[in-house]
């Protein structure tokens, strides 16, 4: 049917079915395209009926994929027309054609004005529409004030001021900072009261995104929200037309939901309890019906009540209930709520004390992994690594594995890390992770990045019983046909250091591990081939008695790679063959890799600071005590009090303690052994980068102090320093660590640590390079603390002064004690305090990461074009240039993106990039050696892609710019993604020790860049 | 919130975008080849939510033709797909048991109706006979425009002749 149709445009579309072929319609548009072009060229004989004709033409050629790239000024003019017909078309076609970012729209500004301070309500209508679906930054500040006016304007008819309600939205949306809304929360307060469903809908539209911005200011309307949620589930006074499917207006019912969710908690009883009545009757009230629609709108009431029953974290019979409700819905046919229902149960992980009734469903959980359905597929995928913990993990990473091979191409990288964090997060036996790690390898090797086979060689290392268990593994994976480089890479490593203790066995003699390996050296690259070398030189060292001819065929291949153009491998080559003609020296330098540090994985830290989730948390934490660690310890001879200026280097000893910590279940551990604080506290320590070996620190503190040691064996990780000898009880700390330190990341004061015994605040101001904190102690007991140390462990690049710590703070009293700071040069790495007391008989050692970061170095700087080009250009290409694809960004909006930045005084330079998409940031960093550097900084981000961006980064000082690439991309990144290693030098354990000065053949360095 | 809208048919083909975040030219072209790629190859009895890029995309066929309409992953999903069958239903009743033909060659109309039932990406209007009766009152304003052009063109052309 064509109603008041136009004939050409009819006739036009008619031409364009009847093409027969892709050529034929290219032909036809271009000749349409013509026309119009030419009709437009001369616009004085166009009647107003013909110009809409034609805008429609180009409207539907635009939408079949052809490029329009003229007509849009005569599109535009049309909504200057005066008349109706004309207006409608003049602003659907440019809302259509436009985006916020045309020029063209600035010509229109006055007209849209006009027609909406006007008195025409039809005209006012088409203005909000088209404001509300593509206006930017001129509209809102040119019109803001003008559409707030119609939204509250006791004159104007339901049907404008609803499309002025989100006119509003749109405009406060992309431009909180233009659109004013100070003094609203009265007026949304008022809005809510509205009769008018249409004008509530969209109003209750505008309160979520007013409150998700500042929930604060809008408490008067929480027990509205409440007041229409119950009047629409009792249904009372809803007129039938707002009815869908019998259910009140299922979408407002959401939408108030949702704005509930923004309030942190619900204070006023009465109010509560409303409204746990109102969500106990969706909960239970909502039946399967056979009608698709009403079934769907029910749903989406009742996920929406289950999200705001988490939010609020009801009692937990609540809660059960909600529980058994997923489970229902994970075992139903019905794929959506099947995909909901396991999308929920994910969020539900958060909640407390329900990951063991989730557990009831795994089996249900784990059929859904196999389901014909890629949306439900990723979906089980997320929930069972969200409920992955000591007691399944078992089941759960077989089954990944299992399904490894069957996955798609699209899931198998995901996929596999998944299988890899939590194999080593959760691991019953050591033997079984490194049975996992090697499937993974050999099953999807492309998806396996180097930190994962960094880390089981590491483990290997580590633990003795291990080593053989590994190297036959490793042997009888080479002997498959097609092999893996990552595997090759495994393999030579492992059975380079540990093959001899295979030797009895039968086909493991060095000749024929040699030959194994050797095997695979064609069909490598020049990366692995280092690693086959430092192979050959160990077991050759191992071969006892010697054995020349596998010693002739060895020194070949030595001698054959002594002019390889790679000079990693040419110089492995030349010294090996040196060192294998010394004889007996050759052991001490070949000698077995000294065992690493203890630290926490760098997967398992990512996967941690994308998902604060308790469940998990725990499940670490009980990981952690059942491993055997055998961390370096520094003793701590001298226990003295406060800091006295610093001392160059304090002694030091490094024990190794080949004990395994034990502890027992209750979370008390025996006497003898020297333990970690609490497993809580030691993974937050570990944070990024917090405490690798600074070379030639110099610390300020006459005892305990770390010299600047490097290279493999002695790099002293500032986790691993541990008191010995000190009786030590958990005590927990109240609130989450981690976060605390990432607020103060963020502020300059506020608390760094707290549990039950004492308070630690920290108050910063920074100048340049220059920073004063003071701690501020607080006892919150009424009993002394004794005993009270703190230390400061800083990395290489800052210069940290304490004053003297007072031996023991009075019951209910503050110290205070300032800290002064002074940056030498850029650094992402973290000051760590080192604090302890003593309470009765308990003594708590806490080690906290200080917030003494590299943004506190910045300052913002405004940069106007004229400077900043230049500066960008003049700074052309690595080091000082660099440039960056980042992948697994946070997704966020651009507006949240700029907060962030401006938040660590990288200040967002607005102007400066045409595209909208990108931000640009000056900002000014300060060192004493450096003094102070411009950095510039622009992120191009992808509106079709939030997940990513690439960064470009221009400094004066090469590692600035990788320091602060590094800090930036550490901000932005949240999901636990795979970063290659930063050198593509594979480890090289014998060179390592050879040449300590080249930190990138240093596996340990390797890994602790990765940490 | 909802960053655009698609309908495609069964052959690929668009019949209407709404763009609601601002794409440039080359993106929406993007888009649209990319999420049909994933959507028309989708089986019938899978469910009605595809990810993709870090959003959703809520989709639902009505006979030949797909509608579509991404969404953030925290969104409702049920609450996008019943505006799909909000939108369908207002279609069906003002064309009249509508077919993909109506949508053709009434393309604009497709477009108005959407005006009147989102805005900014966010649901404007939940009663179908609101959203009726607006629609109505448009049509009438263009008749009217149309009646009085042509008596006032009869009119100059019977002065001037």
């Amino acid at each position: 049917m064509a109603m008041h149709g136009m004939r050409g445009l009819s006739v036009f579309i008619s031409d364009i079915r009847n093409c027969q072929n892709k050529e034929q319609e290219r032909l036809r548009v271009d000749k349409e395209l013509g026309n119009v072009r030419t009709r437009f060229k001369n616009e004085k004989g166009l009647t107003p009926y013909e110009k809409k004709k034609y805008v429609w033409k180009m409207l539907y050629i635009y939408m079949l994929g052809y490029d329009v790239d003229f007509g849009h000024m005569e599109a535009v003019s049309l909504i200057s027309a005066p008349k109706y017909p004309e207006k409608q078309v003049g602003y659907i076609v440019t809302s259509c054609l436009l985006n916020e970012n045309h020029d063209f729209l600035r010509v229109a500004i006055n007209s849209v004005r006009n027609d909406i301070i006007g008195r025409n309500e039809t005209f006012q209508c088409l203005a909000l529409t088209m404001v509300g679906n593509i206006g930017g930054r001129e509209f809102a500040e040119s019109l803001a004030p003008d559409v707030q006016k119609l939204l509250l304007s006791s004159s104007c008819r339901p049907l404008v001021r609803k499309k002025a309600a989100l006119c509003l939205l749109r405009l406060f949306r992309k431009n909180p900072d233009v659109v004013n809304v100070d003094g609203w929360a009265d007026r949304m307060a008022q809005l809510l009261d509205e009769r008018d469903l249409g004008v509530l809908t969209s109003s209750m539209s505008l309160l979520v995104a007013l409150v998700s911005n500042n929930h604060e200011a809008y408490w008067t309307c929480l027990p509205k929200c409440v007041k229409i949620l119950e009047r629409l589930a009792r249904n009372q006074d809803v007129p039938q037309e707002y009815t869908y499917y019998g259910i009140p207006s299922p979408w407002l019912q959401v939408k108030t939901m949702r704005a509930l969710q923004y309030f942190p908690s619900i204070e006023d009883p009465n109010t509560r309890r409303t409204l746990f009545e109102v969500l106990q009757r969706i909960l239970m009230g909502t039946d399967v019906v056979k009608n698709v629609n009403k079934n769907n709108a029910s749903h989406a009431v009742l996920f929406e009540a289950l999200a705001l029953v988490m939010h609020l974290d009801a009692e937990k019979e609540m809660m059960s209930q909600c529980v058994a409700l997923l489970g229902k819905f994970v075992a139903v046919r019905e794929p959506n709520i099947r995909y909901l229902g396991l999308e929920n149960m994910t969020r539900m992980l958060m909640v407390t004390d329900v990951q063991e009734v989730i557990k009831r469903h795994q089996v249900q959980i784990i059929a859904s992994l196999k389901d014909p359905d890629i949306s439900i597929r990723r979906r089980a995928l997320d929930l069972l690594y969200g409920m992955c913990d000591v007691t399944n993990a078992k089941d759960i990473v077989e089954e990944l594995l299992q399904y490894l091979s069957s996955a798609d191409f699209a899931m198998r990288e995901e996929l596999s890390l998944k299988a890899a964090i939590l194999a080593e997060k959760f691991a019953p036996d050591l033997s079984w992770y490194v049975d996992v790690i090697l499937q993974l390898i050999d099953k999807a090797g492309d998806f396996i990045s180097d930190d994962i086979w960094f880390r089981v060689v590491q483990f290997v290392i580590n633990n003795d019983d291990l080593q053989p268990y590994a190297a036959a593994k490793v042997k009888e994976y080479l002997h498959k046909p097609a092999v893996h480089e990552t595997m090759v890479k495994v393999s030579a490593y492992i059975l380079g250091e540990y093959s001899h203790l295979l030797a009895r066995r039968p086909g493991c003699s060095p000749k024929e591990i040699f030959s194994i390996l050797h095997e695979k050296l064609p069909t490598v690259s020049t990366t692995t081939i280092p690693i086959l070398l430092s192979a050959y030189a160990k077991i050759l060292m191992h071969t006892q008695p010697p054995d020349q001819e596998l010693q002739n065929q060895i020194w070949a291949i030595f001698t054959k790679y002594e002019s390889c153009i790679d000079a990693e491998i040419q110089q492995r080559a030349v010294e090996y063959f040196a060192l294998s003609r010394k004889g007996a020296a050759l052991m001490d330098i070949l000698a077995e890799m000294p065992k690493f540090p203890e630290r926490q994985s760098s997967l398992i830290k990512k996967a941690e600071d994308a998902e604060v989730d308790t469940a998990e948390q725990s499940a670490i934490k009980l990981r952690a005590q059942q491993q055997t660690s055998n961390a370096l310890v520094v003793t701590d001879q001298r226990p003295a009090n406060g800091a006295p200026p610093p001392v160059p280097v304090g002694q030091l000893s490094l024990v190794k303690v080949p004990s395994m910590i034990t502890t027992e279940d209750n979370g008390t551990l025996s006497k003898v052994d020297p333990q970690p604080p609490s497993a809580d506290l030691l993974g937050d320590l570990l944070g990024p980068l917090a405490i690798e070996g600074p070379p030639g620190a110099t610390v300020p503190s006459e005892h305990n102090a770390v010299s600047g040691l490097e290279g493999a064996a002695e790099a002293v990780d500032g986790s691993a320093i541990v008191p010995v000898e000190v009786e030590t009880n958990t005590v927990k700390p109240i609130g989450n660590i981690a976060e605390r330190f990432h607020a103060l990341c963020l502020k300059d004061s506020g608390v760094l640590y707290e549990d039950p015994y004492i308070q630690i605040g920290i108050k910063a101001e920074w100048r340049a390079h220059h920073g004063r904190l003071v701690l501020f102690l607080g006892n919150k007991n009424t009993a002394p603390l004794i005993s009270v140390q703190a230390l400061i462990l800083p990395p290489g690049h800052l210069k940290m002064e304490l004053s003297l710590v007072p031996e023991t703070i009075p019951p209910r009293a503050q110290v205070q004690c300032p800290l002064e700071v002074v940056n030498l040069r850029p650094s992402r790495d973290v000051a760590v305090l080192d604090y302890s007391y003593k309470f009765g008989a308990n003594m708590v050692n806490v080690k906290l990461r200080l917030p003494a970061t590299l943004n506190k170095f910045l300052q913002p700087i405004p940069v106007s074009a004229e400077e900043f080009f230049p500066q960008w250009r003049s700074l052309s290409g690595p080091p000082l240039k660099l440039q960056e694809v980042v992948r697994g960004v946070r997704p966020m909006p651009l507006s949240e993106m700029a907060n962030l930045l401006n938040s660590f005084r990288l200040m967002i330079s607005p102007g400066l990039d045409p595209n909208p998409n990108n931000l640009v940031v000056c900002t000014t960093f300060y060192s004493e050696n450096t003094h102070a550097i411009l950095c510039l900084v622009r992120i191009e981000t992808d509106p079709a892609d939030r997940t990513q961006l690439r960064m470009t980064l221009a400094s004066g000082d090469p590692t600035l710019t990788f320091e602060l690439k590094e800090f930036i991309k550490e901000q932005l990144v949240s999901i636990p993604m795979v970063p290659r290693a930063p050198a593509a030098a594979p480890p090289a354990p014998p060179a390592a020790q050879l040449t300590p000065q080249i930190p990138a053949n240093d596996p340990a360095a390797l890994l602790a860049g990765l940490l | 919130m909802i960053h655009f809208v698609l309908l495609i048919s069964r052959q690929g083909k668009v019949r209407l975008t709404k763009w609601y975040s601002p794409y440039s030219q080359k993106e929406r072209t993007k888009v649209i080849r990319e999420l049909s790629g994933v959507i028309l190859t989708r089986g019938p009895k899978l469910c009605n939510f595809v990810e993709w890029r870090g959003f959703k995309v809520v989709y639902k066929r009505y006979a030949s033709l797909y509608f579509c309409m991404c969404i953030d992953q925290d969104d409702n999903e049920l609450e996008i797909l019943e505006i799909i069958h909000h939108y369908v239903e207002i279609l069906d009743r003002y064309f009249g048991s509508v077919c993909e033909l109506d949508l053709i060659f009434n393309f604009h109309k497709a477009y108005y109706i959407l005006d009147e039932l989102l805005i900014a990406g966010e649901l404007q209007e939940s009663s179908k006979k609101t959203v009726a009766r607006l629609i109505a009152a448009q049509d009438s304003l263009v008749e009217t425009a149309k009646e009085q052009a042509s008596s006032i063109s009869n009119i100059i052309a019977q002065a001037t002749k």
